[in-house]
């Protein structure tokens, strides 16, 4: 088994594609750390101090000038009224939302890569892993080897995991890396909130629990890997069915983009929250922001992710194991 | 003294959907035989021997290579098989030795050695850390075989290894795969399309036509009594007239007569006809083509 996995590695490793997906993470850290930077100044000038406390004073009553607004949907208006009592909370703890550091920038890049940007680049490795022996013919000398053919592809289903883990290894550290010259490297200690409960009143605050950033952060990291490996498995499944790589992608981009635009607006379809492009979006559960469909929960969407990704290993290895090869 | 046999088939049968594309083949080979797959594009040569290096599963009907069933003990079996199926597909983004590696790590117990010593069986040695993208077709070819042999296997399949190879490549191709039979007892299964190559190839020959063998035997009997003698003759009746008068001719439009070809008698024709006064501007002994040898064989029933 060892051995098959140092083919696929040295196979991935010669076609470079981890060094396109590491190149392609660094170009966009620099761009959002440019971004945010941008931001920051603005707002400095705008309000002419750099204290949290005023600028976060300001944001409050900018929502609640916005809430006062009678053109917004009711969704709309309940997100803006769960994030209000949020950052009321956080001014009244006397906490600050977003200490500057590259902690906290780290923690904003994953929340927002999690649903669309991780999943792309570990798209890119897992839709050719298997369609790729395939079109290039490859697959004919794989498969009449005196290797079973499950184990052939359970060494490319770790191979996709040991990838995907480094994928994300390589994000976390890219972007502490290059936004730490920009905001500095301290602020792992900062303390956030989390715990807050999305309810049918609005914000239950009971459960708050005051956290560390690292910690915070290792959570973060522990579903924005969750995920990834859920979309890599679904990827590789379609890798598997579909021998062409181009299409294989193209269906899972739809799928991911599907998800991007349902969340925004499925909220009365009930039983769309059983898609796993929906539930991707793990870390707003740490943050506390509504979800996109009533009751559900970080259990509930990780349960239906898991049973994606169990159902996809399946179609897999059955397949895999069966089919006649042309 | 019946030599071993290594690979067994029998009664195999593939349907697709409702048709049924392979119906019913069997067959042996021997150690130290090249046994050669004849039949035209679309008979089924390319599926049978995907059954046989299990990326097809037969519908019916069993595989032993070296006394081992391919489906219930699929890694005994093919251990002791190397193939390249169609052309030598391998990964171009990776060096030949590096592909080499790839497969010796798929197969127990092939280690560096072995691998230099199938690099420099096929000549390779000087290009192996090149990547494949920047071979021939004819060194791709090599290397597709250098995989092949990297397991020690008894028996080799081989799907058109001639294709599209250059007159010296095949020559090349034709030698070594002799070499390989003759003095490493490997029993060597090639298809081709093309009679001239499994002449020249093979100790037998399987014709297959349409999922059914129509015919095994070795390539000498099969052949032997369809050589048909063709004749320039001057003056062209009277020879004619002397070749009927002997045995039965066929005319053909270029101004030449076909005969059989019959090694006692030729001779004598050729005596008779120059005792009349005719003189023999060509004799020519040729090789049946294999749609003539088809149209025999089935009676008269057309390729397609």
């Amino acid at each position: 088994m060892n051995k098959l996995i140092q083919n696929e590695m040295m196979k991935l490793v010669a076609k470079k594609r981890l060094l396109v997906i590491a190149l392609i993470i660094g170009v966009l850290v620099i761009l959002f750390t440019y971004a945010q930077y941008k931001q920051v100044q603005t707002q400095r000038e705008k309000l002419g101090t750099s204290d949290w406390r005023t600028i976060l004073q300001q944001q409050i009553v900018d929502t609640t000038n916005r809430l006062s607004s009678s053109r917004i949907s009711d969704e709309w208006k309940k997100q803006l009224q769960i994030s209000l009592q949020q950052q009321q909370y956080y001014l009244d703890h006397d906490i600050n939302p977003a200490e500057p550091g590259a902690p906290t920038f780290m923690r904003i890049f994953l929340e927002n890569s999690i649903d669309l940007f991780i999943p792309l680049m570990v798209m890119v490795i897992a839709s050719d892993l298997v369609s790729s022996e395939h079109s290039l013919g490859t697959v004919k000398l794989l498969l009449t080897r005196p290797v079973k053919r499950w184990k052939v592809l359970l060494s490319k289903y770790i191979t996709l995991c040991l990838a995907v883990s480094l994928i994300i290894a390589i994000a976390g550290f890219l972007s502490y890396a290059i936004s730490g010259v920009v905001f500095g490297y301290k602020g792992w200690g900062a303390p956030i909130l989390t715990g807050f409960n999305v309810t049918d009143e609005g914000l239950n605050t009971s459960q708050v629990k005051l956290l560390s950033l690292w910690k915070f952060l290792l959570m973060d990291f522990g579903l924005v890997w969750f995920v990834a490996i859920v979309v890599g498995t679904l990827s590789f499944m379609l890798s598997v069915l579909i021998r062409s790589t181009a299409a294989g992608m193209g269906v899972m981009l739809a799928a991911l983009i599907s998800g991007a635009i349902l969340n925004n607006m499925i909220s009365s379809w009930e039983s769309a929250k059983y898609f796993f492009m929906v539930n991707l979006r793990l870390t707003d559960y740490m943050k506390g922001t509504a979800p996109p469909i009533e009751g559900m929960t970080l259990a509930f969407s990780m349960l239906v992710l898991l049973v994606w990704w169990l159902a996809a290993l399946c179609v897999s290895f059955i397949v895999f194991t069966k089919k006649d090869v042309y | 003294m019946e030599k071993n046999i290594t690979l067994s088939v029998k009664n195999l049968r593939k349907v697709i959907g409702r048709k049924e594309i392979i119906k019913g083949l069997t067959f042996d080979l021997r150690e130290g035989e090249v046994f050669g797959f004849l039949g035209p594009n679309g008979a089924g040569k390319t599926t049978t021997i995907r059954m046989l290096v299990g990326l097809i599963k037969p519908t019916s009907g069993s595989i032993h290579i070296c006394g081992y069933n391919l489906e219930e003990n699929f890694q005994a079996a093919l251990k002791n098989l190397g193939c390249i199926v169609e052309n030598p597909e391998l990964y171009p983004f990776l060096s030949g030795y590096h592909n080499l590696l790839h497969f010796a790590r798929m197969l127990d117990g092939v280690g560096d050695e072995r691998i230099k010593e199938v690099t420099e069986l096929v000549g390779l040695t000087e290009r192996i850390h090149d990547k494949v993208k920047t071979y021939s077709l004819g060194m791709r070819q090599r290397l597709g075989i250098a995989q092949a042999l990297l397991g020690n296997p008894k028996v080799l399949i081989l799907d058109e290894p001639t294709n599209g190879l250059d007159p010296a490549g095949i020559r090349e191709m034709r030698e070594f795969i002799r070499f390989l039979a003759e003095h490493e007892g490997l029993s060597v299964l090639v298809s081709s399309h093309l009679l001239s190559e499994i002449q020249l190839l093979c100790d037998r020959v399987a014709i297959i036509a349409k999922g059914t063998i129509i015919r095994t035997d070795t390539v000498l009997r099969l052949l032997s009594n369809r050589e048909k003698m063709v004749w320039r003759l001057e003056p062209y009746e009277t020879g004619k007239q002397i070749l009927q008068a002997l045995t039965k001719i066929e005319e053909k439009d270029d101004g030449t007569i076909w005969t059989e070809y019959n090694k006692e008698k030729i001779p004598e024709w050729n005596k008779q006809l120059v005792d009349s006064g005719v003189s023999v501007l060509e004799m020519n002994r040729k090789m049946p083509v294999l749609e003539d040898l088809f149209l025999e064989l089935t009676g008269g029933e057309t390729i397609e």
